[in-house]
């Protein structure tokens, strides 16, 4: 097998594009059916009574990895041909931060409240329009913070070449990461939920 | 009056019965992680989200003031050299396919429904106002970072991204340092 396929010239630009709604409505489904439609659900995370943003990020992660890896094992994916993102690790930590805070406050992030715009909540499409709005911006101030924007770059660059050891071990640290964590999760969440029936007594 | 707010009240409440669970988070996790490595392996590439905010924004920034626009560095850099649609793109096909997506689980779980999801105790406005400004700051940093939790979290995590990495750790961070301080409206 050659793979990925759209690489290696199976098909043109505009089927790509049939296959980007394909794959779409499989991510919006997804996304629906894990309960991310709900701001509710989502924010619960970050009150430790509800870990499915931790669960299920954590479990897609590990599918996806487990798979490319497997792949690239037997020899179907190249596993050069598949986009990384280059690092620019300092606008990408700051980011990430200002990222978070938004995520709390406004109880989405854009993937999710697509979907749950979609759905019907208000909450969601009022969260659309602060996205476009904050892209707005960014494209407006991105004269003053453009030269902290492409700071600090180190490539593309993955986690086993950064420590310097095989990437099967690296997949094999995450996987078991993401058991202790699962764990965790489910310990977190009962010791909240038997606390909350304790002030409801 | 009060009787049809009655009436659209029960309603709710028994389309509320009717609504189907959310699926086992675990299983739902599987299902994310087909589709990105669905993405992976026919395309070369993850899945995303902010990417088609921005060719939404640069295309109408560019239909209602070009010569601003294709100043800019950063929309130009969307808007390219103008004989393509900045809206023929990837991301934003993948995008038309999330909201379908979503309305189609939604409607086959029984849980479509017009409705604010916020906490019992702030307004509706409040939390409308909350939403407003958590996506502007979502916007904002999703910029950034070079994607949002969706292009990197998840794409960038599970191909072992060192910024992807880094910025999923700060993303939590964020998130629960702030909770603290608008518990009100969850809680």
């Amino acid at each position: 097998m050659n793979l990925p396929l759209f690489k290696y010239g199976f098909f043109n630009d505009n089927v790509s594009l049939i296959i980007a709604v394909i794959i779409g409505i499989g991510f919006g489904f997804a996304l629906e059916r894990a309960g991310f439609g709900n701001s509710r659900i989502l924010a619960a995370q970050f009150y430790f009574r509800d870990m499915r943003v931790f669960k299920v990020m954590f479990t897609a992660i590990v599918t996806a990895m487990l798979g490319v890896f497997y792949f690239a094992w037997i020899g179907w994916v190249d596993l050069s041909l598949i986009y990384i993102t280059p690092t620019y690790i300092l606008p990408q930590v700051t980011g990430g931060l200002i990222l978070g805070v938004g995520f709390v406050i406004g109880g989405y992030c854009p993937g999710t409240s697509l979907v749950s715009m979609s759905t019907g909540r208000i909450d969601g499409l009022m969260y659309v329009v602060g996205v476009f709005g904050g892209v707005f911006i960014f494209g407006e101030m991105f004269p003053l913070v453009e030269s902290f924007y492409n700071s600090t770059p180190m490539g593309q660059i993955t986690l086993p070449q950064l420590v310097n050891l095989p990437y099967g071990l690296l997949v094999f640290l995450v996987v078991l990461m993401a058991i202790g964590g699962f764990i965790g999760a489910e310990k977190v969440e009962k010791y909240f939920a038997a606390k909350d029936m304790e002030k409801v007594k | 009056m009060s009787l049809t707010n009655t009436i659209s009240a029960t309603a709710d409440q028994v389309k509320e019965k009717t609504a189907k669970a959310y699926s086992n988070p675990y299983i739902a996790g599987v299902g994310l992680g087909l589709v990105l490595l669905a993405a992976f392996l026919i395309m070369g590439r993850g899945l995303g989200a902010s990417g088609a905010f921005t060719s939404v924004i640069s295309t109408g920034l560019n239909t209602v003031i070009p010569e601003h626009a294709q100043s800019n560095a950063f929309f130009s850099e969307y808007i390219s050299d103008g004989s393509v649609s900045p809206l023929k793109d990837w991301l934003v096909f993948e995008v038309i396919g999330v909201i379908l997506g979503g309305f189609l689980s939604g409607a086959l779980a029984g849980r479509l429904k017009r409705t604010v999801e916020k906490g019992p105790n702030i307004s509706v406005k409040g939390r409308l106002t909350f939403a407003f400004i958590g996506g502007g700051l979502m916007g904002i940093g999703a910029k950034m970072a070079r994607g949002c939790t969706s292009g990197q979290a998840l794409t960038g995590g599970a191909l072992l991204n060192v910024g992807s990495w880094a910025f999923m750790m700060m993303v939590f961070a964020g998130a629960y340092a702030t909770a603290y301080f608008i518990r009100r409206q969850w809680l």
